[in-house]
C-alpha cells in the first residue's frame, strides 16, 4: 500500500496511538510528498555536489577562461527570469545554427546596455537542440572593468579581435558578434531599428578564413527597452566610456531609471550563408568582403522590417 | 650508429647551475648518450650536487666566460640564468637585472666568437607578452603585445631576447632555441609565482580573476633536453616556442584546489601589501606579477606540440593534480604517496621537521635562501671537479 520506504518508520511510529480515524489521511498524502521530497533531495544533491566542485575548485576552465559549469548553473539561471518573465522573448530559426562545428552569429546590437547579447546567449543555451553555447565577442571597454570583466570571461565571452574569434570558429564554437559596436548600442531612439555601419567587416573575413558559416540574426524589442533621448557626451568622456545615456527615467530617477521597460522581444535566426565555397586567398579579396557584409546586413535589415510589421505591440 | 659517433664528444655548457632548476638539468642532460662532458657555471658554487659534472665558478657578467668556451670546446650552451627572483636573501633586483641582461651580453658576445658553438638554448619567459585587457586572450608566438612589459623581469626577458635576435642574426650556423616558459611550479622552482603559492593567505585584486598557465619543472627539464639535443624526425627544436602545460587555471581556482584562503584587495591596496612583505622580507611580487595578477596571461603551445615535439599531455595534468592537491590543513602528513615528493624526500633529512611536513615546494624563502656562499672571488674561473663521472 505504501511505495515510500521512507515513510514506513514514521508509519510505525504512528500505528500504536492511530487505530481507525487516523489511517484513511496517510494513503493521499505519501505518494505527494515523495514525489516533492524525491525531487527536492535530488536538487539539494546537485546543489550540494556544484558547491563542492565550487569550493575545491574541481572544474574545468578552457583558454578563454569560459567557465561551463559556473555559467549553465548560475549565470544561465540568473538571466532565465529576465528572459522568460520580464522580457519573454520569443526565438525563431534556432534550426539554422548548425548542430556542430563552428558558426558565427551576427546580430544587430541596441540598448544602451547590451542585455541583448546576454538574452541572445540564453536564447541559444536553452533553445538549441544540441544545447550548444554561444560564445559572444565582447568590446574591450568590458575586460578593462574590474568585477564585469572577471563574470564575463566566466561567461564565455571574449576580445572582439579576429585572433580570438578565429580560434574560437577553429575549436567548432558558436561565436556571436555584433558589428555595430558602440555604434549600435549607443544609438539614439529614434533611429532604433536602423542598422549602422557594420564596422570594416572583419567578421566576414575571420568567418572565410575559418570556413565557419554566418548566421544572421535579427534581435527586436531590444532597441526600445532604453529610449535614449541625448547622450551626455563630456560627461562621458569624463568618465572614459563611449556615450552617456539620457533617457527620460534615467539620471533623473537615479537607479531607478535603469530599469529596462519590459518590452516583447522576438529573437529570429536567419538561414545560414555559407563561406567554405570561397578559396583561400578570398578572406583577403576587398570587394568579397564588401559584398557578403552588405548581404549580412540586407538580411537582417529585411528581417527586422518583417518581425516589425508582424508585430502587434511594443510592450506584447 | 654512426650518426652517434659523430656527435659522440659533445660538450654542454649549462649557466645559472646554482638554482635547482639548473642543478637537475645538468644531472638530467648527463645521462644523454651523446653528451660527453657538461660544464655548469655560476656565479655562486651550488649546494646541491652536479652529478659527474664540471663546476666552474665563473660571473657571465665578465668577458671570461668566452676563455671557458674556447678552453673546453664548448658545442652547446643552455642559458638558463635568466631569473625574475635573485638568488638567496642575499640578492637583489639589481644584480638579477645584470646578470639576466649584462650576462646575456657577454655570454652571447662569447658565442659569437667561439667557433665550436653550434647550439644554442635560451630559456625565456612568457612574460614577454606582458598582461594587458586589450590584448587577445591566447598569445601565439607570433603575437605581438599590445603594451611591452616597462620594467622589472618582462622587460629583461624582452631585452634578452632581443639579444638573441642580433645573435641569431649575426651567426646562422648556430641553431638558436628560445623557450618561452609559462610559470614554472615543482619543488625545485624559484619562479615568483612559485613564491606567491607559497604565501599562507594568497592577495588577489578586487574584480578580477586571472587565468593562469603552469609548466611543471619535469616537463620543463624535458623541454630543454630536446631543445639541447639534436632534434628528432619529423621535429625542428630551433626557434622561439611557448611552453606551458595543458589547461589554464584561474587564480580563485588554483587557491581553492590548494584550499589556501584568498585576500581580495583593492589595487592600490595591493601595492602597499607588496612593500610591507617586502620589508619584512617574506616575498616581492614586482609590478608586472601584480599585473599578471589582475590579467592574467594564456599562451599557445600548438607550436611546442607539432614542432618541437613535446606533449606534457596528461603527465602535465596529473603532476599539476599532485601539486594542486594539498592537504588542507598545514600540518601535512610527512608519508605522502604522491609520486613529486619523491625526489624531495632524499633530501628530507637535511630539513627541520616542521619543514619535512610542509611539501617542498611550499618552503618559504627564508628557508631556500639559506646557502653558504663558499671562498673565491667573483668572476675568478676556476674548475672545481664536483665528483667522478657518472658514467
Amino acid at each position: 500500500m505504501k511505495p515510500v520506504p521512507q515513510q514506513r518508520d514514521e508509519e510505525l511510529e504512528h500505528h500504536p496511538e492511530t487505530s481507525a480515524a487516523a489511517a484513511p489521511p496517510p494513503p493521499p498524502h505519501p505518494p505527494k510528498r515523495a514525489s516533492g521530497g524525491g525531487d527536492w533531495e535530488r536538487k539539494l544533491a546537485h546543489g550540494l555536489s556544484f558547491l563542492r566542485r565550487r569550493i575545491t575548485g574541481e572544474y574545468e576552465v578552457d583558454d578563454f577562461g569560459y567557465d561551463e559549469d559556473l555559467t549553465d548553473q548560475v549565470l544561465m539561471s540568473m538571466l532565465r527570469p529576465m528572459y522568460e518573465k520580464y522580457f519573454r522573448v520569443e526565438v525563431k530559426g534556432i534550426e539554422n545554427i548548425p548542430e556542430s562545428g563552428g558558426a558565427l552569429v551576427v546580430a544587430n546590437h541596441s540598448g544602451v546596455l547590451p542585455l541583448d547579447g546576454l538574452m541572445l546567449q540564453v536564447a541559444v543555451h536553452d533553445n538549441h537542440p544540441a544545447q550548444r553555447h554561444l560564445r559572444l565577442l565582447a568590446a574591450d571597454l568590458v575586460f578593462v572593468l574590474p568585477v564585469i570583466n572577471e563574470l564575463a570571461r566566466k561567461a564565455g565571452h571574449t576580445l572582439a579581435c579576429s585572433e580570438d574569434a578565429q580560434l574560437l570558429l577553429e575549436r567548432g564554437e558558436v561565436v556571436g558578434v555584433m558589428p555595430e559596436g558602440f555604434k549600435g548600442i549607443g544609438k539614439p531612439f529614434a533611429d532604433r531599428y536602423k542598422l549602422q555601419r557594420f564596422g570594416r567587416g572583419g567578421f566576414v573575413s575571420t568567418a572565410l578564413r575559418a570556413g565557419a558559416p554566418i548566421v544572421p540574426c535579427s534581435i527586436v524589442g531590444a532597441e526600445e527597452i532604453y529610449p535614449m533621448v541625448g547622450n551626455a557626451k563630456t560627461l562621458a568622456r569624463l568618465l572614459g566610456i563611449p556615450y552617456f545615456p539620457v533617457t527620460p527615467t534615467f539620471p533623473l530617477l537615479g537607479p531607478l531609471g535603469a530599469v529596462p521597460l519590459p518590452t516583447k522581444w522576438t529573437i529570429q535566426f536567419g538561414e545560414p550563408i555559407p563561406t567554405d565555397g570561397h578559396p583561400p586567398e578570398a578572406a583577403d579579396d576587398p570587394m568579397l568582403m564588401f559584398n557578403l557584409t552588405d548581404q549580412v546586413r540586407e538580411t537582417i535589415q529585411h528581417t527586422l522590417y518583417k518581425l516589425l510589421v508582424q508585430r502587434r505591440s511594443v510592450f506584447f | 650508429m654512426g650518426r652517434k659517433a659523430l656527435i659522440l664528444g659533445k660538450v654542454v655548457l649549462v649557466t645559472g647551475v646554482a638554482r635547482r632548476l639548473g642543478g637537475r638539468f645538468v644531472r638530467r642532460i648527463q645521462r644523454e648518450p651523446d653528451v660527453d662532458r657538461v660544464i655548469g657555471v655560476d656565479a655562486v658554487a651550488p649546494e646541491h650536487q652536479l652529478g659527474g659534472a664540471d663546476f666552474v665558478r665563473a660571473d657571465i657578467r665578465h668577458p671570461t666566460i668566452g676563455k671557458l668556451l674556447a678552453e673546453f670546446g664548448v658545442d652547446t650552451v643552455v642559458h638558463m640564468d635568466i631569473n625574475g627572483t635573485p638568488l638567496g636573501a642575499r640578492g637583489n633586483r639589481t644584480s638579477v637585472k645584470e646578470t639576466n641582461v649584462i650576462g646575456t651580453m657577454q655570454l652571447l658576445g662569447a658565442c659569437q666568437k667561439a667557433p665550436s658553438v653550434q647550439r644554442l638554448v635560451v630559456k625565456s619567459s612568457t612574460s614577454v607578452y606582458g598582461s594587458a585587457p586589450r590584448d587577445p586572450a591566447v598569445f601565439s608566438e607570433t603575437t605581438p603585445p599590445k603594451s611591452l612589459p616597462s620594467g622589472g623581469f618582462a622587460k629583461d626577458t624582452v631585452e634578452v631576447e632581443g639579444y638573441v635576435r642580433g645573435f641569431a642574426r649575426r651567426r646562422p650556423d648556430v641553431a638558436v632555441c628560445v623557450l618561452r616558459f609559462a610559470n614554472i611550479l615543482g619543488p625545485c622552482a624559484d619562479s615568483p609565482l612559485a613564491e606567491y603559492f607559497a604565501l599562507p593567505v594568497l592577495p588577489t585584486v578586487i574584480g578580477y580573476d586571472p587565468r593562469l598557465q603552469f609548466v611543471h619543472e619535469k616537463d620543463a627539464l624535458e623541454v630543454l633536453r630536446i631543445a639541447a639535443s639534436e632534434p628528432r624526425r619529423g621535429t625542428l627544436n630551433s626557434g622561439t616556442f611557448n611552453i606551458a602545460g595543458d589547461g589554464v587555471l584561474l587564480l580563485s581556482q588554483a587557491a581553492r584546489r590548494l584550499g589556501r584562503p584568498t585576500l581580495p584587495l583593492l589595487l592600490p591596496t595591493l601595492r602597499w601589501a607588496r612593500t610591507a612583505l617586502r620589508s619584512l622580507g617574506i616575498t616581492d611580487f614586482s609590478p608586472e606579477q601584480v599585473r599578471l595578477l589582475t590579467h592574467g596571461r594564456v599562451v599557445a603551445t600548438t607550436q611546442m606540440r607539432e614542432t618541437l615535439g613535446f606533449d606534457p599531455g596528461e603527465h602535465h595534468r596529473r603532476r599539476l593534480r599532485g601539486l594542486c592537491a594539498q592537504p588542507r590543513s598545514r600540518a601535512a602528513p610527512a608519508r605522502d604517496p604522491r609520486p613529486y615528493h619523491r625526489p624531495a624526500r632524499r633530501t628530507a633529512a637535511r630539513r627541520s621537521p616542521e619543514m619535512r611536513s610542509a611539501p617542498p615546494w611550499r618552503m618559504p624563502r627564508s628557508f631556500r635562501s639559506v646557502r653558504n656562499p663558499g671562498p673565491g672571488g667573483r668572476g675568478c674561473a676556476r674548475a672545481v671537479r664536483t665528483g667522478p663521472r657518472a658514467r
